[in-house]
């Protein structure tokens, strides 16, 4: 339990960092060194299936995110501090840790699932009738593509309408191939 | 400039396939082992950004160019929805498992799980086709300064 903690310090100091970086490659490094942190508390959180998904989505998220820096010549970051700004987050600061404080108490233990704190949780049916009824042994594959396959098609649905979106802002007349003539 | 030294290009020419066949792995056994359709189809775009990064983009775009991307993203997708009807047509339901309730497997096995490895590999697909696109449009092109 010690480590989870210190891997998340860790996630919390490099978030940190990316946010007050003064290179935009460094900031893309230590957002990437947030992702691989989180990752190891997934996993030692018993949660394999997100850790690999963190881990895979951060490498390629990384390469992505140096090669299109470089590739743009992007690399400081400008922006002017406002006061607006500074006010707002410490508002929502305020906020957000009152909320918590109000409904911390009712959450779970910390790396506890919910199935041992509440007596009859929903996610009970899964566990007893996924290998029977979806016939996977690996259950969270049976909840995502057989009990919730319709948030599944939400999920996939989304992901195309955002890399449509992506795609045709970037894919404009304007946009040649790097370091040759125009198309 | 053509990609990388002549390193990383034997490195790479040694690691991709079995790269590939992980991603394909992770996808195709996600209803039995930790992972999915969605990691899978991410490290297979990690594959093909691999070889984009060490080969450049000519060598890797005769291979998979953003046409067949988009392609097969599409095809993909609309797979995941022909199961749900299927499922709708077959079994009553839509998504409904008509393939494990018509013929369940032996559990354990890659042919259990109904329609679960079906799903999960065009998933799979999709995503990396489309993540390859994303990765092609960001980072091999670049834009011209407006006037």
């Amino acid at each position: 339990m010690v480590l989870i903690q210190v891997f998340l310090v860790f996630a919390i100091i490099a978030a940190l960092v990316a946010v007050e970086a003064p290179s935009a490659l460094s900031s893309i490094i230590s957002l990437g060194a947030v992702g691989f942190g989180l990752s190891i508390a997934f996993l030692w959180l018993g949660a394999p299936d997100i850790a690999i998904t963190q881990v895979v989505v951060e490498i390629v998220t990384l390469v992505i995110l140096i090669r299109a820096t470089i590739a743009r010549g992007v690399t400081e970051i400008r922006g002017n501090e406002s006061k607006t700004l500074l006010i707002g987050s410490l508002i929502l600061f305020g906020l957000g840790s009152a909320f918590f404080a109000n409904y911390l108490s009712d959450f779970p233990e910390f790396g506890k699932s919910a199935m041992e704190t509440f007596s009859n949780p929903a996610s009970q049916f899964y566990l007893k009738f996924g290998l029977d009824k979806a016939g996977g042994p690996n259950i969270v594959n049976d909840i995502l593509l057989d009990f919730r396959a319709f948030d599944t098609l939400g999920e996939a649905t989304v992901l195309f309408a955002a890399i449509l979106g992506a795609i045709t802002l970037l894919n404009r007349k304007v946009f040649v191939d790097s370091g040759e003539e125009k198309q | 400039m053509t990609g990388m030294s002549s390193i990383v290009k034997t490195v790479t020419r040694w690691v991709s396939p079995f790269i590939f066949a992980f991603g394909i792995y992770i996808a195709l056994t996600g209803h039995l082992t930790p992972g999915g359709g969605f990691p899978g189809g991410v490290i297979i775009a990690g594959c093909f950004i691999l070889l984009t990064l060490a080969y450049g983009k000519e060598t890797t775009f005769g291979l998979f160019n953003l046409e067949s991307s988009a392609v097969t993203d599409s095809l993909a997708a609309l797979a995941f929805l022909c199961m749900g009807f299927l499922g709708y047509v077959f079994g009553g339901g839509f998504f409904n498992n008509f393939i494990q309730s018509g013929f369940p497997g032996t559990s354990f096995r890659l042919l259990s799980g109904g329609n679960m490895p079906i799903i999960n590999l065009a998933i799979g697909l999709k995503v990396g086709a489309s993540l390859f696109a994303v990765f092609a449009y960001l980072a091999l092109f670049r834009a011209i300064e407006e006037d």
